[in-house]
């Protein structure tokens, strides 16, 4: 007769018999995340990414994480030799929260033994966070932490403008954008050139994407000048084809009078006369009607970015596949082939996740089982037989992709210096 | 060995050639640092003078519009004046080049210790930069732009007929006739940071495309990227070079460097009497020495900052010791010192001012330069600059009270809100003496005492351009002076120089 391990025995007796039952209590975290890391979490690709194919070995050394463990206790500068050290610390704290930093001028675990000043952080992703809370003064079904199908466009919406924005206009490549568990998205644009830009860099980027201006004093956000810009023409063809179902259907705008007297004091006074008196407009004055109204859509539906996360170096964020403590959910990637069907709510969660593993593990031999030690070699391939493996499939396309046009680069480079 | 005579005039051409080829072009980025040896007085003057450039590229900055015909002209003239490159001639300057190149790269050494320094040195040397590239032809700039590896490429036709509307919606201002005419360059966009970030330009897969107007706005942010990195490296490297004896007091004092007369050597000593000091005061003295004498009166006593700066101006501009000791204890036997206090302890110190006690060094009355940064007056002292120091507030209601107009004092204001300290003083002199111009570039007290006596003595008109003739006169004497001079040291020379300089304050016409 097999012990299996305490976790699984809890796990077992927590959730109500039947299939996909998996209501998660953040009290459960300290029981669950140890299966999670040792079983679920995908170290491999996730290595494979954050060696990045041609890079020096000090790259990952010199890699910033930052761990939230249990009572809230927060520990920075943590480093880590190669991702197998990483993953044996990880399943050994079992944390709450992973963030992910810099690529640092030295170890950070080591930042205390350096000169003050010679510790610089050197390269990192280009990341932005759209957080859902930022658009609170447009959106009537939630608020605050709150997040529902009908205001989940907006998410929608946001990954596409900024995502043909980096593609197109800035001709990035590599972005992986994820759910960040509760009310956002994220995204890590992982290129060569691009983990090298500076803050300057950074800050540029998102001010050249932000459109919608000014806090709780400002009425009207959006004012466009006299030509339209063609990432804002760009962007409002994007807005254009959700606005209807979003803003008219779902969020009903007109349906009240509060809410049709926000849209209104968005107008300037001479073009609600012309609205109001049914006059036929001159031409001059379409031109501003028109506007009023690209206006409006644009402020119910523009991204907002949190510069401040954007622009640092050193700027820490949530890791893709880290557990939210609050939701359970895990962040997942969100395959942009498929962006308008990504349904927050059919994210798993991790007691989800553990309840999965478990049915498997009881629907397998027993005796299979009982060979296998519960200490064993990483048995992380198990998030394959979970509802986790469409995601990490997700990552790895992003991986492959990667590890292909850098090849093709290394090929082009060879060529051009004829080295067969 | 046969020397054919073909042969030497290609040797010779060869040399010259050479020289050509190390400053092809009036304009440089500064990449290559100079490698030439050169005599440690090329090296102060070299240095000066480029500081007097950037300090009037300063001044000018602040008095006028950039870019505008009178801007352009007095940096033209100023240019001229120090013998820098100021037109990007056909005919080659090589020893203009030369010197801006030795200039630039000598400053560096004095201007990158410290942040404030690289922001300030960083500001001016781009805003001679602009000054200089716009002043360039399509065809120079072309080749410029060779020169440095910045040659973007233009867009052709057919690329710009393709997204002609989008260039016309991303350039603000620009019709479609406009866009045709002018040539577009595809720039990478992080070349053109200013441009992408407030959304000016049209972005495609990472490259921005910028008209040729705003290319001077690409070239300005490759130069400061440059300029900014060189000067953190050179911040590195300083020590090895400030361990050098010789050039280490002349980098010190270069980044707090006052670089005009000194007033250690009084022309007019004896000329003014005790009793003028009141009327003076109102008429001709800058507000710091104003504000110092008042406090003197009404106290009948000035603290140690005080004393030094009020003192030292009083002794540039001719009193006597014996004077200067007479004033202080009448002044003093006012308030609370009795006369032997004052022989005891406030004589010695004024005699100690004068040389004539202690190491007996004649010290130099404050330049501005000196008042504004060293020893900011606390509670109870009078010194400092009024417009560094004073209370905005307490400044304005001092002006009013000086009957000084509104306007005025708005336009006072607004320079120290700028922190130009040194103009603000300058548009007090303008508005107390009721001139538009002022016709110089405050640095000094004892300048603005001078200036202003001659303004009201009739002895010299506003007008700058009438004394050209005589300052480059008096300059290339003192030039040519000093390497015939064996210089003994790099002091010497430089007092030299300005001792030519303060002949023309005191001559009278």
């Amino acid at each position: 007769m097999v012990s299996l391990p305490t976790c699984l025995i809890f796990s077992r007796a927590r959730f109500p018999a039947g299939p996909g039952m998996g209501e998660f209590e953040p009290g459960s975290l300290p029981d669950l995340l140890p299966l999670y890391y040792r079983r679920l979490f995908p170290f491999g690709p996730y290595g494979r990414w954050l060696r990045y194919g041609g890079v020096p070995k000090s790259y990952f050394e010199n890699r910033e994480f930052s761990f939230t463990l249990r009572d809230d206790i927060y520990v920075r500068y943590q480093s880590f030799s190669n991702p197998q050290e990483l993953e044996r610390e990880i399943q050994k704290t079992n944390p709450y929260k992973i963030d992910i930093g810099a690529v640092y001028s030295h170890r950070p675990n080591q930042h205390n033994t350096v000169h003050m000043g010679a510790f610089q952080a050197q390269e990192k992703e280009l990341v932005f966070d759209i957080d859902m809370t930022d658009y609170d003064d447009v959106r009537r079904c939630c608020s605050s932490a709150d997040i529902c199908p009908k205001c989940w466009t907006l998410m929608t919406i946001a990954i596409r403008i900024i995502d043909r924005a980096l593609t197109e206009d800035f001709g990035i490549r590599h972005r992986l954008w994820v759910y960040s568990g509760r009310r956002g998205v994220h995204c890590w644009v992982c290129d060569d050139g691009v983990r090298k830009w500076s803050s300057t860099l950074r800050s540029a980027v998102v001010e050249y994407l932000t459109l919608v201006k000014g806090g709780e004093d400002t009425i009207k956000k959006v004012t466009l000048g006299d030509t339209i810009h063609p990432f804002i023409s760009e962007s409002l063809s994007i807005v254009e084809k959700y606005f209807e179902d979003y803003a008219l259907v779902g969020q009903d705008i007109l349906g009240s009078r509060e809410s049709w007297d926000k849209v209104l004091a968005l107008l300037p006074e001479h073009i609600l006369f012309v609205y109001c008196s049914g006059k036929q407009v001159s031409c001059g004055s379409s031109k501003k009607v028109s506007y009023a109204e690209k206006e409006i859509m644009l402020q119910y539906c523009f991204p907002r970015l949190d510069i401040n996360v954007s622009k640092g170096v050193n700027h820490l964020l949530k890791s893709p596949f880290s557990v939210h403590p609050k939701t359970g959910r895990v962040s997942v990637p969100i395959d942009l082939k498929k962006v308008d069907e990504f349904d927050p709510f059919a994210v798993p969660t991790i007691s989800r996740l553990c309840h999965e593993l478990d049915t498997i593990n009881h629907d397998e031999n027993e005796a299979e089982e009982n060979e296998r030690e519960p200490e064993g070699p990483r048995r992380s391939r198990d998030y394959k037989k979970t509802s986790l493996a469409p995601y990490v499939r997700v990552f790895e396309e992003f991986l492959e992709e990667m590890d292909n046009f850098r090849k093709g680069e290394l090929l082009r480079i060879s060529d051009s210096k004829r080295d067969f | 060995m046969q020397f054919y005579r073909g042969n030497r005039l290609k040797c010779a051409r060869l040399a010259g050639d050479r020289r050509g080829d190390r400053y092809p072009h009036s304009l440089q980025f500064y990449l290559q640092p100079p490698t030439e040896n050169i005599s440690l007085s090329e090296f102060e003057s070299f240095a000066v003078d480029r500081l007097k450039l950037l300090k009037v590229v300063e001044n000018l900055g602040v008095s006028y519009l950039k870019g505008s015909p009178e801007y352009k002209s007095k940096l033209e003239m100023e240019l001229k004046k120090l013998k820098f490159p100021y037109r990007a001639l056909a005919e080659e300057d090589y020893d203009a080049r030369r010197k801006d190149h030795l200039s630039h790269f000598i400053l560096r050494l004095a201007y990158c210790q410290s942040e404030e320094l690289r922001r300030w040195f960083i500001q001016q040397e781009m805003d001679l930069f602009r000054y200089r590239f716009t002043e360039l032809t399509e065809d120079l700039i072309k080749n410029f732009l060779t020169y440095v590896n910045l040659a973007y490429n233009a867009i052709s036709k057919e690329e710009k007929d393709t997204c002609a509307d989008k260039l016309v919606n991303s350039t603000p201002g620009f019709s479609g006739a406009k866009v045709v005419d002018m040539a577009y360059y595809k720039v990478p966009w992080s070349h053109a940071v200013d441009l992408v970030r407030t959304r000016r330009i049209y972005l495609h897969d990472g490259f921005a495309f910028v008209p040729h107007q705003d290319l001077v706005a690409i070239v300005l942010n490759n130069y400061r990227t440059n300029l900014s990195k060189a000067l953190a490296l050179t911040a590195r490297s300083l020590p090895v070079v400030q361990s050098d004896e010789r050039l280490q007091p002349l980098l010190n004092h270069l980044s707090h460097a006052y670089v005009g007369p000194d007033y250690s050597i009084q022309k007019n000593t004896g000329k003014i009497s005790l009793e003028q000091i009141d009327a003076l005061s109102v008429k001709s003295f800058p507000l710091c020495m104003r504000q110092l004498h008042k406090a003197l009166r009404d106290n009948h006593h000035l603290r140690h900052g005080g004393r030094m700066q009020y003192g030292l101006f009083l002794k540039g501009i001719g009193l006597t010791l014996e004077q200067a000791l007479q004033f202080w204890k009448s002044e003093f036997i006012r308030g609370k010192v009795d006369a032997d206090k004052f022989d005891k302890g406030y004589a010695y110190s004024i005699r100690h001012n004068y040389g004539k006690e202690g190491k007996r060094t004649d010290y130099t009355p404050y330049s501005c330069m000196k008042i504004i940064l060293s020893n900011p007056p606390s509670q109870g002292d009078y010194h400092g600059c009024p417009f560094r120091h004073s209370d905005p507030e307490l400044l304005k209601q001092k002006l009013q009270s000086y009957k000084i107009s509104p306007t005025g004092i708005t336009q006072v204001l607004d320079l120290v809100k700028g922190m130009h300290y040194q103009l603000a003083c300058q548009k007090y002199f303008e508005l107390i003496h009721d001139v538009d111009d002022i016709g110089f570039s405050l640095n000094h007290p004892n300048q603005y005492f001078a200036e202003s006596q001659k303004l009201l003595s009739g002895g010299r008109e506003i007008k700058k351009e009438r004394n050209q003739p005589e300052n480059s006169q008096a300059k290339q004497s003192s030039q040519k002076s000093t390497p015939a001079s064996s210089t003994p040291s790099c002091s010497n020379t430089k007092a030299e120089i300005k001792l030519e300089e303060l002949e023309d304050y005191f001559t009278e016409d």
